[in-house]
């Protein structure tokens, strides 16, 4: 066993892993820190993503040594507790979230690309979105929320 | 309550999807919860003539090992003809036949690999067109058809459709192919049982169909086997069901589904979590794997449909023959009623006086096919609305007026005889062509469904 040591969401952790242990796992057996979910293991669905300082990632493929030392956030830490992200205000209102089991994963790929690119066309966010995978919206109403977070965090 | 009709309403669990409070059956976390994992049939059709657990079950970290041996009552099903795991039978490649409980996925998948098993292979049949023919190789002992009535067709008559194909000016036949279709929901089959004293269970489910489940769960672990409402059911069928008791024994939580589509309408996990629940009396989790959920839970089956239709040279369709076979795997899971409601709506939104639909539900060494989105409906509406474009082109016709001609009209009733007293078919397809910037002629604008037929 190896020694992690990592920062979630602002807090420091030290965690035992062993050497195929992926950051998901540390995330929700070791943390049980639940929004990244295990759609399919092995990097192609994006319920998993988080962002690893900053830069969006699949926490299933992505090796629990690799990350020593750096900061992690889930969806769980975009925002202050008892505050709302204008993300998660805009999903809610815009339906963006339907069975909500992709959304924790949606959130954080659309926070990278407005982190990075505050104005995206409705192309930038289908490009940005392109790794994350819903089976219930078709993909408007998740693109109208994004759209609609833009707007209100120019304004 | 205030009136909502109109008015944009606030999901109830909506902040919980986007602040990542929802709590999916997998991020219950109870502590010191085991890691199920099954050992799965690598043939499609065999017997097992050998199955030995011995050394399994003493692999450390091992806590439990079951076979079909510790199931109370091995079948069920609506048509209780699946087992939980296989007793001797196996009827498709990935059927379960043992299941591992242990401290980690790494400790179960070691164990798996020393279970001891021999299988007598024999012939499966894959293809339902082959499983139909004389001589087929049998998925079931009850051979390969469904059986209704006499029949091993599901059947709906109305009307005399021969007489119709000889007063045709035209017959448009056609054959459509639908696919098996995966509902793919982002969630896979996961479930979690908690045991408790008495003994009692917490099972944390993904199910779409909690109440059925509830009662089928019951009857497969026979909680409060002194019932004998329970045992005068079990004998009179053989049935792993039971109605209205049992319950206070069984906690099944439920109703936070991450996606299901029809796709988890059938027991799928909950019943293996459960029975290793109560031997090893630790909590045990059954999460699928994406690639075991993509390939052994339930789909839509694959259809083979033939329609034939007697036609008039101004476009009415007077008579249908349509036939359907559904590739309904290895068990009956709800495949029966799936072929109903085909066969119920098989002539779609239309009125045709004389029609004969005939529904095959025909098993394959395949896993079990099962409900998805429509039941049946969806590759009925498929086959139907090609066959209408075909009859379009056949007579030279517009493809609208077609179909608005066929329309059903008020009054009207459907090939079951259900009489139709509120009907919009006609004012959909107008407002549709009008969304879709086609410009109707005038006689289709000025049609309504309220007009009786000329």
């Amino acid at each position: 066993m190896h020694t992690l040591e990592l920062t979630v969401n602002g807090q420091g952790h030290k965690v035992e892993v062993g050497l195929k242990t992926t950051l998901l796992e540390v995330l929700r057996d070791k943390l049980h820190i639940t929004s990244p979910k295990v759609g399919c293991n092995t990097g192609d669905c994006g319920t998993c993503s988080v962002l690893l300082d900053g830069v969006l990632v699949r926490s299933c493929i992505t090796n629990a040594l690799s990350v020593q030392g750096k900061s992690v956030t889930t969806l769980e830490g975009i925002i202050e507790p008892g505050d709302i992200h204008p993300l998660q205000k805009a999903f809610h209102e815009n339906y963006g979230s339907q069975c909500g089991f992709c959304t924790p994963g949606m959130i954080l790929a659309s926070k990278a690309l407005l982190d990075a690119n505050p104005s995206p066309t409705r192309d930038e966010v289908k490009e940005a979105l392109s790794g994350n995978l819903c089976r219930c919206t078709g993909y408007v109403k998740i693109i109208d929320s994004v759209l609609a977070a833009a707007d209100e965090m120019k304004s | 309550m205030s009136n909502v009709i109109g008015q944009r309403v606030t999901r109830y669990d909506g902040m919980a999807h986007v602040t990542g409070e929802t709590k999916f059956v997998d991020d219950q976390v109870v502590p010191g919860t085991l890691t199920v994992k099954a050992l799965r049939s690598p043939v499609s059709k065999g017997k097992i003539k050998n199955l030995d657990i011995s050394a399994a079950e003493k692999m450390p970290g091992v806590a439990g090992v079951i076979t079909a041996a510790d199931v109370p009552c091995n079948a069920f099903g609506l048509i209780p003809d699946q087992p939980v795991l296989v007793g001797e039978d196996i009827r498709y490649k990935g059927e379960a036949i043992a299941a591992v409980a242990a401290v980690d996925e790494d400790a179960a998948m070691e164990a798996l690999e020393k279970i001891g098993l021999e299988i007598e292979e024999q012939q499966a049949v894959l293809d339902p067109l082959e499983a139909m023919k004389d001589g087929a190789p049998q998925t079931r002992p009850e051979g390969n058809f469904q059986i209704w009535d006499d029949n091993n067709y599901r059947q709906v008559n109305l009307g005399d459709v021969d007489k119709a194909f000889e007063q045709a000016d035209e017959i448009v036949e056609s054959v459509h192919l639908h696919p098996s279709v995966e509902h793919a929901p982002m969630e896979p089959i996961c479930s979690l049982a908690v045991p408790h004293a008495g003994p009692k269970l917490t099972i944390y489910t993904v199910s779409q169909a909690l109440y059925f489940h509830l009662g089928m769960l019951c009857g497969i672990l026979q909680m409060e086997p002194g019932d004998l409402h329970c045992k005068q059911w079990k004998a009179k069928t053989g049935s792993a069901w039971r109605h209205n008791t049992g319950y206070a024994d069984l906690n099944y939580v439920g109703g936070t589904v991450g996606g299901g589509f029809g796709g988890k309408n059938d027991i799928m996990a909950d019943h293996v979590a459960a029975l290793l629940a109560l031997k090893t009396g630790r909590p045990c989790k059954w999460r699928w794997t994406r690639a075991e959920d993509l390939l052994y839970s339930t789909f839509r089956g694959a259809w083979h449909i033939t329609i034939k239709d007697a036609v008039t040279k101004q476009g009415r369709i007077i008579g249908r023959q349509m036939t359907s076979i559904r590739d309904a795997g290895s068990y009956a899971s709800l495949n029966p009623y799936v072929v109903e409601k085909h066969c119920y709506l098989g002539a779609g939104p239309y009125f045709i006086p004389n029609v004969r639909v005939r529904g095959y539900c025909v098993y394959t060494n395949k896993p079990p096919a099962s409900s998805m989105r429509g039941f049946g409906i969806t590759p009925a509406a498929f086959a139907t609305e090609v066959q209408m474009d075909q009859i379009a082109d056949r007579l030279g016709m517009d493809p609208w007026e077609v179909r608005m001609t066929n329309a059903f009209r008020k009054g009207e009733f459907t090939p079951t005889k259900r009489i139709l007293n509120s009907v919009a078919v006609i004012e959909v397809l107008q407002n549709l062509a009008a969304k879709a910037g086609v410009e109707l002629p005038g006689h289709l604008k000025a049609m309504a469904s309220t007009q009786e037929r000329g």
